[in-house]
């Protein structure tokens, strides 16, 4: 048969999280040599024998398999799960437990203890991500360097150094205490949120790579919605804004790997359905009082997935969201985007007063965006010698970025097409209209919910 | 038509991604397809463990074996169906084995005319 696609990548995840639950995560290592242990007799025996019906069964039971074995040689020269210590060392519990250890329900909540286990606090913010990527998505140390166009030897160092803290760590995180769970969220919702803007923005050029990054943060942001504890108004607000970002992916880039700027996208391309799942999941997170930077921009992008044409743009409604988003999370990015929206709203003299008010502007000097705008804007005032040069700097950067020269041609376009693709895809935010009717809706009156800062997006109804 | 056996030696210790096994197999799935699809593969064969016992002369010793190095050790065979043994080594150049250091063994079975 056929397997599904990336089915070993998250089989790998799936059976490193059972085991380590098993083992304890002190025996993280154990774990993953049991897994590599099971993939190899899997390739051996399937390369001839052909995949099996189902192979994540077929992986599930040699990995049980590999994981009884290694609890009876080794229960007494070892220590595992302390919380499972009476269970594992009794003969009679052991196959019981370990039995019901791997049932696939138990198996989602292992995922999630480890999706949260990566996020510790004590870990670097750098190495969550790839952690995550490499313990629950299967990416080995090579795939995850050159998703983030980074070295082997760099990105090794940080994540064996992420895997001691997290052994060291002692203890899984618990899923079921829900003070805790909640406490952690957060940090998960911005590691999942980096892990899909790697796959946005990030600096890989390869369009597939970057593809998969986004489809890994969605899947995993998917299995969150699943848990009591973990669907809440903002995990459903990132959900959106994935799917809707996600849904311009297929016109995001063109026939020779350029990306292509939201305004000049061929909307035709968006993925319709996506389009709904983004509305959908963008419904479900207006309720409760607490407003997110994720429900914000899960917004614009609704604004943008709203507009047929790029001239039906409510760029009113994009402004007033970045205004909201300025307010709770400040940055010169945030800032920069909002110009370009006031630009598209108000004109290019308009815009680039607001460029210039940017405060800590100078710290924009090295997002290459930032020239790609002013780029732009330039133009659009009717000053292509000046833009020319923004451009010419912004190309510096994006050629600095992919590794790659830039070709001669290129360089004597006045347009730069990658960099400011990638400016106004910020800004390609929600339907503030659809935005506005869903947050000015009645769900948000509950009596047990008090006034909030949805507030502010409700002002105009609509 | 004559018959073949293609033993299939070493390429399992190359550290490997997930997803780079998932594409081994693909191409294992595909080379076999194709030789099916020619009329090409009489049998798909079998893997083996690379673990075993040898038994040895006259006072039939046991030893562990067989005590190879990993690259030498068969992990498989299949049996084809060729026009001859340059054909049937011209089929095996499509192994997927071949790309992760492993090798391809051609060896004809014995045609016995009794």
């Amino acid at each position: 048969m056929e397997p599904g696609d990336h089915l070993f990548r998250h089989e790998s995840g799936r059976m490193i999280a059972a085991l380590t639950r098993i083992f304890g995560v002190h025996n993280l290592a154990l774990a993953e040599d049991v897994v590599q242990d099971a993939f190899c007799r899997a390739l051996e025996v399937w390369r001839i024998r052909g995949i099996p019906e189902n192979p994540s069964a077929w992986l599930m039971a040699t990995a049980k398999n590999a994981a009884l074995d290694v609890l009876r040689r080794q229960r007494t020269a070892r220590a595992f799960a302390p919380e499972l210590g009476r269970f594992l060392e009794s003969e009679w519990t052991l196959a019981p437990v370990v039995e019901e250890l791997f049932s696939t329900g138990v198996i989602k909540d292992d995922l999630l203890r480890m999706m949260f286990s990566c996020c510790h606090p004590q870990l670097q913010k750098a190495a969550q991500v790839p952690l995550i990527l490499h313990i629950l998505c299967g990416f080995s140390v090579g795939e995850v360097a050159s998703a983030f166009v980074s070295t082997h030897a760099a990105t090794e160092k940080r994540i064996t150094r992420a895997k001691k803290v997290l052994a060291r760590s002692k203890r899984l995180f618990d899923t079921a205490a829900p003070a805790d769970f909640s406490a952690r969220l957060p940090a998960v919702h911005r590691a999942l949120y980096l892990l899909f803007n790697e796959g946005y923005h990030g600096a890989s050029s390869e369009t597939a790579v970057r593809a998969e990054l986004c489809r890994e943060g969605m899947r995993l942001t998917a299995m969150l919605l699943e848990h009591p504890f973990g669907s809440t108004p903002a995990t459903y607000a990132l959900a959106a804004l994935m799917a809707l970002d996600a849904a311009r992916l297929p016109a995001r880039v063109d026939s020779s790997g350029n990306l292509i700027s939201l305004l000049e996208q061929d909307r035709a391309q968006w993925d319709q359905q996506l389009v709904a799942e983004g509305l959908k999941f963008l419904e479900l997170s207006a309720t409760g009082c607490e407003l997110t930077e994720y429900h914000v921009e899960a917004a614009i992008a609704s604004v943008h997935a709203c507009a047929l044409r790029t001239e039906d743009t409510d760029w009113k409604a994009i402004v007033s969201l970045y205004d909201t988003l300025m307010r709770i999370r400040p940055s010169p990015v945030v800032a920069l985007n909002r110009a370009i929206a006031v630009a598209q709203k108000e004109g290019p003299e308009r815009g680039l007063d607001e460029i210039r008010s940017i405060t800590a502007r100078d710290r924009l000097a090295s997002y290459p965006f930032y020239s790609a705008a002013l780029g732009e804007i330039e133009l659009r005032r009717g000053r292509p010698e000046t833009a020319r040069e923004h451009f010419r700097a912004a190309r510096a950067f994006g050629a600095q970025l992919d590794g790659a020269p830039v070709p001669r041609r290129a360089r004597h376009r006045v347009r730069c097409r990658r960099s400011e693709a990638s400016v106004l895809r910020a800004i390609s935010g929600p339907g503030t209209r659809f935005f506005q009717n869903v947050l000015g809706s009645r769900r948000l009156n509950h009596a047990s919910s008090p006034p909030c800062g949805l507030g502010g997006l409700c002002r105009r109804p609509a | 038509m004559s018959e073949f056996t293609y033993l299939y030696r070493g390429g399992r210790d190359t550290p490997q991604s997930p997803e780079q096994r998932q594409r081994q197999l693909q191409k294992w799935a595909a080379w076999f397809k194709e030789l099916g699809a020619n009329g090409n593969l009489k049998e798909l064969g079998h893997p083996l463990e690379s673990a075993g016992m040898v038994v040895k002369g006259n006072q039939k010793i046991i030893t562990d074996g067989p005590y190879a190095e990993a690259k030498d050790v068969v992990g498989g065979f299949s049996l084809i169906e060729a026009d001859d043994l340059a054909h049937a080594v011209e089929l095996s150049k499509g192994c997927p084995i071949l790309e992760v250091g492993g090798s391809v063994e051609v060896r004809p079975i014995m045609q016995i005319n009794m």
